[in-house]
């Protein structure tokens, strides 16, 4: 990084509009050859129109540049026309997108759409264009690289897509890789080959790379320098080291701080609610108390028991509607909840954590087991008392927009389970639960006349937590309800939820994927693998001592927020297997062994 | 795939009898075509009208009466018609044909204009070019189909003498029931065409496709135009179909000698073989074109075909 190396990629004071709303304000930062540069910031800072605005495709979404240039080799992109830009993306300046679910046409071959861009730039012919594309397979390191090549999308699981896109984009050696949050969407341990790869290919293609992310685990492990950005500005900017060991501005401060840290509960034992750091007046202040969660009644009886649960989905029939494949969901999974306690689920997609939430909840029938609420089991329960149950548990969905009606207020949504049970009869008592109830929440009770719409991503859980309230349940089940948060208001919504859970003695089952954030807030643990539970004990127990390889697995895969701890660069192989089966070739149920008191871990089949 | 199509196939028999039984009970309900054909023709006695019935089949049970009908529709003898003893078969040998061009041509016309036409306004949502078309689609949409038809005879056969005002007499006389049609569907049809691509443009793949490097042309018709063809294969498929069943007005406008005036005549005078056989071949058309519908589904989206 000498200063005669000229940069390949300059940002300067560049600003962006859509209509009269400035979402990228005198922006200005530069990429080196071979060097990674990560955008962070939450939603709504601007840095994905950051990164269209380099490709020139924000043109496309309505984008006017009101100031400033972006230079690519001495060429000012802003200037450039579309017809240039054609000759320089996907050539000179690539780009990953987020979700690789979607990102690939669904109607074409992977070849095809490989070949694509091959034959455009390069001026291949298709065999010759074919042969290549199949070489990127292979360097994206996918197996069976010549069949997949006559695959379509829809046939790959996500981490194979995202390689897929990372294939694409680096068909014809761009100088310029921009990738917009390319991993979020994937699990952990894909996301790590992933990263893997890209880490990789970026040394042997010597490119600059723009790392967009929300996520500063990802930024630790893979950016050299770091561009912070908040409200469209950027805040701060340095090496990577440096923003992490010592950020100057108020709000990487507060950002930082609310990034939950895998490791951190360390020699805990029990989950703790921790004070937060928030911007008061532009200036980090440290809110709230400091408290341990020693909640959980494990001399009462069990709230919640499941046991032996087996859901199965069918999901192809023959002629006569008979199953013949089916998707093993959860097999024989079993576990207690106590009174006041957060029991975590986590395991990767396919893992069967939903299911398990879906089915205590009666959203799903299950094939087998028994679930037991207070020592009563659904089946021995009238339709009566199975409909009271929806009473005493309530669930907690990822998407707080797609799970509030559009067009209801939100005070309707929250009044409609105690309207629905029928718990307070008087429209003005129902009124004033209402109020209380976002009140509790962290909301003025006036919002009750709003539409969903009118709110924030994290307003919106609040609201739903609010509503999962209104019935005053025993347990939740909150299903991601933090996944979609950005990290400061996930921060905020975890001590929520330990505050009620002090405060009414509330049980939760936790559906996570993100390991951290279940250190953080959990007394028990179970780790799930295909339907089955891999490992399960306390916090302490899983997150201290993992005794299972894949628990292991999954925690090394989590990226540390913290660029001076060594990289991960263990490969981790292989994808989650499909678990649909054929009728009659049901995968084998694993036993357990206790292994330390309450410490349990699947033994190999 | 084959499974699925047996099992459509299936689906099909099913519907088909459904319709055939519903239909040949429910003709019986409006009234005795003994009675009709000789209505205002003297005084008829209770034997005359008894001979009659014999004489068409009508004195027999009903289910003797469908079984059969469904007997001459494996041979596709579908009797005679009651008026004039015309065979049936021949007739709807006729006819249908001449429904057939008539609505293949109208839908080639729609399908023609209709998709450059809604690429165009979704590309310049909110733009001159969108509001224009949107407004042209709206006036289309506003027409009822018989005014517009006896406009234009008005115009065209009357004051220009252009084309011939009715009948179907060389490719003249497809002009003018053609672009009838044409026009209505056509307003339709630019409207979904321009909802599905502009729901197909927010896609992730076309800003994928944009960052390639490619025009813009490739981007809307390799990329954007066969996903969102999609959802406007089954609106194409259910249109033709219903094109099929509502072609009565434009045929009688028009005096087209095809199925809906062979219908229209033959609900007025009760004669059920030809009712009966036009209603039976229509659905069977229209059964048909579903099952086409799902094929084409295989064939543009191989989400379905390699399932």
């Amino acid at each position: 990084m000498s200063a005669t190396n000229k940069p390949l990629l300059s940002v300067e004071n560049l600003s962006v509009e859509f209509g009269s709303s400035r979402v990228v304000d005198d922006l200005s930062f530069t990429v080196e050859a071979g060097k990674t540069v990560a955008v962070v910031g939450e939603s709504g800072s601007g840095k994905s129109v950051t990164s269209l605005s380099t490709m020139r495709l924000a043109d496309m979404m309505g984008a006017k540049y009101a100031t400033g240039r972006i230079l690519f080799n001495d060429k000012d992109l802003l200037k450039a026309s579309q017809k240039e830009m054609r000759s320089i993306r996907g050539k000179e300046i690539a780009m990953i997108f987020q979700e690789p679910m979607t990102s690939l046409n669904p109607v074409f071959t992977i070849g095809d759409q490989i070949c694509e861009v091959l034959m455009l730039h390069e001026k291949l012919g298709k065999s010759a264009a074919m042969a290549e594309a199949q070489r990127l397979l292979d360097m994206v390191r996918l197996p069976d690289s010549g069949q997949l090549l006559h695959r379509f999308p829809h046939q790959l699981s996500g981490g194979m897509r995202q390689r897929v896109m990372i294939a694409m984009a680096l068909a014809c050696r761009p100088k310029l890789l921009i990738a917009d949050e390319p991993t979020t969407a994937l699990d952990v341990t894909i996301q790590a080959q992933i990263l893997n790869i890209m880490r990789d290919l970026q040394k042997t293609l010597g490119m600059g790379m723009v790392f967009i992310t929300h996520d500063m685990g990802v930024v630790a492990e893979m950016a050299d320098h770091v561009v912070v950005m908040w409200k469209g500005k950027k805040v701060e900017e340095g090496p990577v080291n440096e923003i992490f060991a010592n950020p100057q501005h108020p709000y990487t401060r507060t950002l930082l701080s609310a990034v939950p840290k895998l490791g951190s509960m360390t020699g805990e034992e029990f989950p703790k609610r921790m004070p937060l750091t928030v911007l008061q007046d532009g200036e980090p202040t440290v809110v709230g108390e400091e408290r341990v969660q020693n909640t959980a009644k494990y001399d009462e009886k069990p709230l919640l028991s499941v046991k032996d649960l087996l859901v199965r989905f069918d999901i192809k029939k023959n002629l006569f509607g008979k199953a013949t494949h089916r998707c093993s969901a959860v097999q024989n999974v079993s576990f207690d909840i106590h009174p006041g306690e957060t029991l975590a689920l986590v395991g990767e997609s396919g893992s069967g954590k939903s299911t398990i939430g879906r089915t205590i909840q009666q959203l799903q029938s299950s094939m087998g087991g028994e679930i037991a609420f207070n020592g009563r089991t659904y089946s021995s329960m009238s339709a009566a008392e199975r409909f009271r149950m929806r009473q005493e548990v309530q669930y907690i969905f990822q998407d707080p927009f797609a799970s509030l009606d559009p067009r209801k207020t939100v005070g309707f949504s929250i009044a409609e389970p105690i309207n629905t049970h029928g718990l307070i009869n008087d429209g003005k008592a129902v009124q004033r639960r209402v109020d209380e109830l976002l009140e509790r929440v962290g909301l003025p009770s006036s919002v009750a006349s709003r539409y969903p719409h009118e709110f924030s991503g994290g307003q919106r859980q609040r609201v739903c937590i609010a509503r999962a309230l209104a019935s005053d349940p025993k347990l939740i089940i909150a299903d991601e309800a933090l996944s979609a948060l950005d990290v400061s208001i996930q921060a905020q919504i975890i001590n929520l939820f330990m505050d009620l859970q002090a405060e009414r003695g509330l049980a939760y089952l936790f559906i996570s994927h993100d390991m951290a954030v279940v250190e953080k807030m959990s007394h028990r643990v179970a780790v799930l693998y295909l339907g089955q539970i891999m490992e399960m004990g306390s916090r302490q127990q899983v997150f201290e001592n993992p005794s299972h390889d894949y628990t292991r697995r999954l925690l090394s895969a989590v990226p540390v927020a913290d660029p001076t701890a060594p990289r991960n660069t263990a490969l981790i192989e292989g994808e989650i297997p499909n678990p649909v089966r054929r009728v009659g070739d049901e995968p084998a149920i694993l036993s357990h062994e206790e292994i330390n008191p309450g410490h349990f871990i699947a033994k190999s089949a | 795939m084959a499974g699925f199509l047996i099992k459509r196939l299936l689906q099909a028999i099913f519907v088909v009898i459904a319709i055939t039984l519903v239909v040949s009970f429910a003709i019986r309900l409006t009234g005795d075509p003994a009675v009709t054909m000789f209505q205002g023709g003297g005084s008829m006695t209770e034997d005359d009208l008894a001979r009659i019935r014999a004489a068409l089949g009508t004195d027999q049970p009903f289910f003797v009466q469908y079984l059969n009908f469904l007997k001459g529709l494996v041979t596709l003898d579908f009797g005679r018609s009651f008026s004039g003893g015309t065979s049936v078969s021949l007739l709807i040998g006729h006819a249908l044909p001449a429904t057939l061009l008539l609505a293949f041509i109208s839908m080639f016309v729609s399908i023609a204009l209709s998709i450059p036409l809604g690429i165009k306004a979704a590309t310049s949502r909110g733009k001159a070019a969108d509001q224009a078309i949107r407004i042209f689609s709206l006036i289309g949409l506003s027409f009822p189909n018989f005014w517009l038809a006896t406009m234009l005879v008005l115009l065209f056969a009357i004051t220009l003498g252009w084309l011939p005002p009715s009948g179907m007499s060389g490719w003249a006389s497809y002009v003018m029931p053609a672009v009838t049609m044409g026009v209505i569907l056509t307003a339709t049809n630019v409207r979904l065409v321009r909802t599905s691509m502009l729901e197909t443009l927010q896609s992730q793949y076309i800003m994928v496709a944009r960052a390639k490097g490619l025009s813009e042309n490739k981007v809307l018709y390799k990329h954007a135009l066969r996903n969102c063809a999609i959802p406007l294969i089954t609106y194409f498929g259910l249109q033709f179909g219903g094109l099929l069943g509502g072609i009565v007005v434009i045929e009688r406008v028009f005096n087209w000698p095809g199925m809906g005036t062979l219908a229209f005549d033959a609900v007025g005078a009760r004669d059920f073989p030809v009712l009966q056989a036009v209603i039976t071949v229509l659905s069977l058309m229209i059964v048909g074109i579903n099952l086409l519908v799902d094929i084409a589904y295989g064939l543009v989206d191989p989400r379905i075909r390699t399932e």
